[in-house]
């Protein structure tokens, strides 16, 4: 199945320049079964939103349709056919985080 | 915001290479270079550095890029959270952990500082690829001889306030370790309370803050041209992290660290409490007359050239100064 995937705008540079990505998944797929097809496919998008251990990054929220995945089964969080996966900047994570001592 | 937490200008290379740690706070961390002085940033698809799997962990920030010695124009250094050593053999793209530290049986007792738990200083033996030093904090400076396979603490003389023995073999906080190439033997070294020189690669440390109306800081460099000569940004203590009387200086020792002399020209004379330098906020060219610059948390940068002995403000305005180089490029 195709899931589409939509993305904000300061990821699209790592995305060919799209805001919505078309990707072909095996029935039943969970999130994160879809990072890792985008994982082949654009890694550098990928470890934008996953660290190099699979796990989602702190400030970055995945939705379902409607749905956050961390309030579902996180990663393991189903995509249905024809869901629409939005990606978006967590409002948490807008402070600079210098580390300073 | 996107913070930039290490900067480094490789002038090994034909074409400068301009090296840059990231950190989104969304997206995590990259390494960026530039071929083009910085018109242009590129880094690496798969991502520069990546723990392995079997480490378990991930790339938090990346504290320092370190450029290799003359002799290996390929090699690059990294200091990252958490407290890990990385090494490129391709200029700077790619990264393999220094598995020989990581697999230090001494790596779980090391705690976080402030700033995370971060390798942040990486110190080469001009003469000698394989004698690596590092700064730890907490953990404190370790050394190998052997390429980076295997690894001991090297804390004689440093003070671990924070712990009832004071003078642990280990775990000590270290803020930022320099040495003239010129002089492999003699190090310096700004402590979490304390300032150190070592005579003798590391082996012992003395104290050197007398002198010093503090003996807390972060940034501590040595002249390009003249081993002696060192420069460091005291504040107040651990808890008081603010220029003596909010009156700040850079302090110079021409005599590695015997005396030192107060240089205050062109900077606030009075209330510039948060006018503080951190440990990779300062550099120097290697010009003739030769430049210290040091950018400040409150956004400005400051350069003084040799002779000059006063601080020209050459920046302002810009976020927290996390990280300062300066090179001459043709």
């Amino acid at each position: 199945m195709t899931v589409s995937v939509r993305l904000p705008a300061p990821l699209r540079p790592v995305a060919g320049g799209r805001g919505v990505l078309e990707v072909e998944v095996d029935g039943s797929a969970d999130v994160a079964a879809l990072l890792d097809r985008l994982a082949e496919s654009h890694p550098a998008l990928e470890r934008r939103l996953r660290d190099e251990q699979g796990r989602l990054r702190p400030h970055v929220n995945v939705f379902v349709g409607p749905d956050n995945i961390r309030d579902l089964a996180q990663l393991g969080t189903t995509v249905p056919d024809g869901a629409e996966v939005t990606v978006l900047p967590a409002v948490s994570g807008g402070s600079a985080s210098p580390g300073v001592s | 915001m996107t913070s930039v937490g290490a900067v480094a200008v490789d002038l090994r290379r034909s074409t400068p290479r301009l090296l840059a740690g990231t950190d989104s706070p969304h997206w995590g961390p990259s390494v960026f270079t530039s071929d083009d002085l910085g018109k242009t940033w590129s880094d690496s698809e798969g991502g520069a550095i990546r723990f392995p799997a079997s480490t378990e962990a991930a790339l938090a920030a990346v504290w320092q890029l370190q450029p290799g010695l003359e002799s290996e124009p390929d090699v690059v250094w990294a200091g990252v959270e958490p407290a890990a050593l990385f090494r490129s053999t391709d200029g700077g793209a790619t990264y393999s952990l220094v598995e020989g530290l990581w697999n230090h049986p001494h790596r779980e007792t090391w705690m976080p500082g402030g700033g995370g738990q971060c390798l942040h200083t990486v110190v080469l033996q001009p003469d000698d690829p394989a004698r690596v030093m590092v700064g730890i904090s907490t953990g404190g400076v370790y050394r190998t001889a052997d390429g980076g396979a295997t690894w001991a603490p090297s804390n004689s003389g440093i003070e671990a306030r924070f712990y009832p023995d004071i003078h642990p073999e280990y775990g000590q906080c270290v803020h930022r370790i320099a040495r003239h190439p010129d002089r492999p033997d003699q190090l310096f070294l700004q402590n979490h309370g304390g300032v150190y020189r070592s005579d003798d690669g590391g082996t012992t440390w003395i104290d050197i803050a007398p002198g010093l109306p503090g003996d807390f800081g972060f940034p501590v460099v040595v002249h390009p041209h003249r081993p002696g000569t060192v420069y460091l940004f005291p504040q107040v203590a651990d808890a008081n992290r603010v220029p003596p009387e909010g009156r700040p200086a850079v302090y110079r020792s021409t005599d590695a660290g015997d005396t030192w002399e107060r240089l205050d020209g062109g900077l606030p004379s009075a209330g510039a409490w948060g006018l503080t330098v951190l440990r990779d906020a300062m550099g120097t060219d290697a010009g003739d007359p030769a430049g210290v610059y040091f950018g400040t948390r409150t956004g400005e940068v400051y350069v003084a050239l040799d002779g000059e002995d006063h601080w020209n403000l050459v920046a302002r305005h810009l976020p927290d100064v996390l990280s300062v180089r300066a090179a001459t490029v043709a």
